[in-house]
């Protein structure tokens, strides 16, 4: 019986069960490494700066990614709300991506620009006194704290490493340019930011 | 994609459904066996012995059918490499289908409202419910649902306007966004906390508020070295400038004494983001002439 060749050899057995999931990861993944329009940075995206690379650590710190996406899907119902839908172009520079798989809030690809500074900054205080049927937790904190200098140098050349195109400059200077910030005003830039480069609705 | 991936990415593919369907057949018991000891795995642990019986046949071609689901799929759907699929489907192509639809839906009723100017606009109860949902989903979240602003918001219905009310300033507005810019200390950086005192209890006398008198009366001449390119001699501010009149007692930032000094001091910056881009110029039109409903 040919099954208990394989059910008595567990060499086998792993080797047979790798071969057998492979398939899915070399049909569906490797490929895309190979793939332009998924490596290649859309025309004008620019890496964060440090401040807003610091802000997007902020952002994962605070767990936003956890009810927050930051993919805007091609259905009509999503660009009418949100915007162009998302583009893998604009992610090449994001290590991890956060675009998150569920939404307890609005998706915020492209919030950049969407309300203002003062906007922001007043809902993640309070987000009651400017939405009041919103559930979001407060997080007053961010106003507070500075943002962690330290280690900011570190990441940048992290992600220089990585290939993010960051001049040797942006990252000595990185440390300089977030010392003594609020962490409200890193995670601000970075909000600002998102999803600017591809501004138009369609 | 390139050729190859193309190649790779297709052999993979039906080389799994194939795959799937040999090992299904490979593996299949033989169903017509009817020995006792063929029935059973041939062990027997404490007395249990374990059957070994053929997989029920609905369930064997219910597998099968999986494997030729798969090809029907393939060959309807983008699958495998560059080959488009029958039904020529793609997820950017269901969504321009989708806006061309809407377009179709709607087009007709926007144009006829784009076109439209502004004061006419708003007499349409049509246009204001759509301007209404426009409104509610796009400029509530900062100046309420009923538009009557908050801290730092501006209030939309009172009639007061920082940057014009008449239909061609709000299209501006909507269009291009305003930066509100107050720096501190206006154009007297080196004002002295005794001048800042004089100056905001100047200010408060404006609109005959509770105010300190003297400090009141030595903070005009302070009002005008330091206020007066913006908000004017008369102090009714100046809408090319988005600069608030300071008479009216109407106050985007607060009216007691501590806010007004709070301003002084730090001055004020804040935002109307642009939303030309964002909605299509005929939903601006209508959402414009919503805001203009609002105060006229």
């Amino acid at each position: 019986m040919k099954h208990e060749i394989i059910e008595k050899n567990i060499g086998i057995m792993i080797v047979l069960i790798i071969l057998t999931i492979s398939g899915g990861f070399l049909a569906e993944v490797v490929p895309l490494f190979f793939q332009k329009s998924v490596n290649e940075p859309i025309e004008g995206l620019e890496p964060l700066s440090a401040l807003e690379q610091e802000g997007r650590d902020i952002y994962i710190r605070e767990g936003c990614h956890v009810c927050h996406t930051q993919q805007i899907r091609p259905f009509r119902a999503e660009t009418e709300r949100y915007g162009h839908y998302s583009v893998a172009g604009e992610f090449v520079y994001d290590r991890p991506f956060l675009w998150g798989s569920k939404r307890t809030g609005p998706d915020l690809a492209r919030v950049g620009g969407r309300y203002s500074d003062a906007w922001q900054r007043q809902h993640l205080y309070d987000p009651r006194s400017v939405v009041p049927e919103s559930n979001m937790p407060a997080f007053p904190w961010l106003f507070e704290d500075r943002v962690d200098h330290t280690a900011t140098e570190a990441k940048l050349r992290t992600l220089q490493t990585l290939g993010v195109p960051y001049t040797d400059e942006q990252v000595a200077t990185a440390a300089e340019e977030v010392r003594g910030k609020f962490e409200i005003e890193a995670l601000v830039a970075y909000l600002q930011q998102l999803g600017t480069v591809i501004s138009e609705k369609r | 994609m390139s050729t190859f991936w193309s190649i790779w990415i297709s052999v993979i593919v039906l080389g799994t459904v194939f795959g799937c369907w040999w090992l299904l057949y490979a593996t299949r018991k033989n169903q017509t066996s009817d020995t006792e000891t063929d029935r059973t795995m041939g062990h027997s642990f404490d007395g249990i012995e374990e059957y070994d019986n053929p997989l029920p046949k609905w369930w064997f071609y219910l597998f099968l059918a999986t494997c030729i689901f798969a090809l029907g799929y393939l060959a309807l759907y983008p699958g495998l490499g560059n080959y488009k699929g029958l039904l020529g489907w793609s997820s950017t192509g269901q969504w321009e289908t989708e806006m061309q639809q809407a377009d179709e839906k709607y087009g007709e009723l926007y144009a006829k409202f784009g076109d439209t100017p502004v004061p006419e606009l708003a007499e349409i109860e049509d246009a204001m419910r759509m301007g209404q949902r426009l409104f509610a989903n796009n400029c509530a979240t900062c100046h309420g649902s009923a538009g009557r602003g908050s801290l730092g918001f501006p209030n939309l219905t009172d009639d007061d306007w920082l940057y014009g009310g008449d239909p061609d300033s709000i299209l501006t507005t909507l269009h291009q966004g305003r930066n509100g810019n107050m720096p501190a200390m206006g154009t007297m950086p080196n004002m002295t906390n005794e001048q800042v005192d004089q100056v905001v209890n100047y200010v408060l006398s404006f609109s005959d508020r509770e105010r300190d008198a003297e400090a009141a009366e030595k903070g005009e001449e302070v009002y005008a070295q330091a206020c007066v390119a913006c908000h004017g001699p008369d102090a009714k501010g100046n809408q090319a400038l988005g600069a608030p009149n300071l008479t009216d007692d109407t106050w985007l930032y607060g009216s007691t004494y501590d806010w007004i000094r709070e301003t002084v001091v730090n001055g004020r910056q804040n935002q109307m983001p642009a939303q030309g881009g964002r909605l299509s110029d005929d939903q601006i039109q209508i959402l414009a002439a919503y805001v203009y409903s609002l105060s006229n």
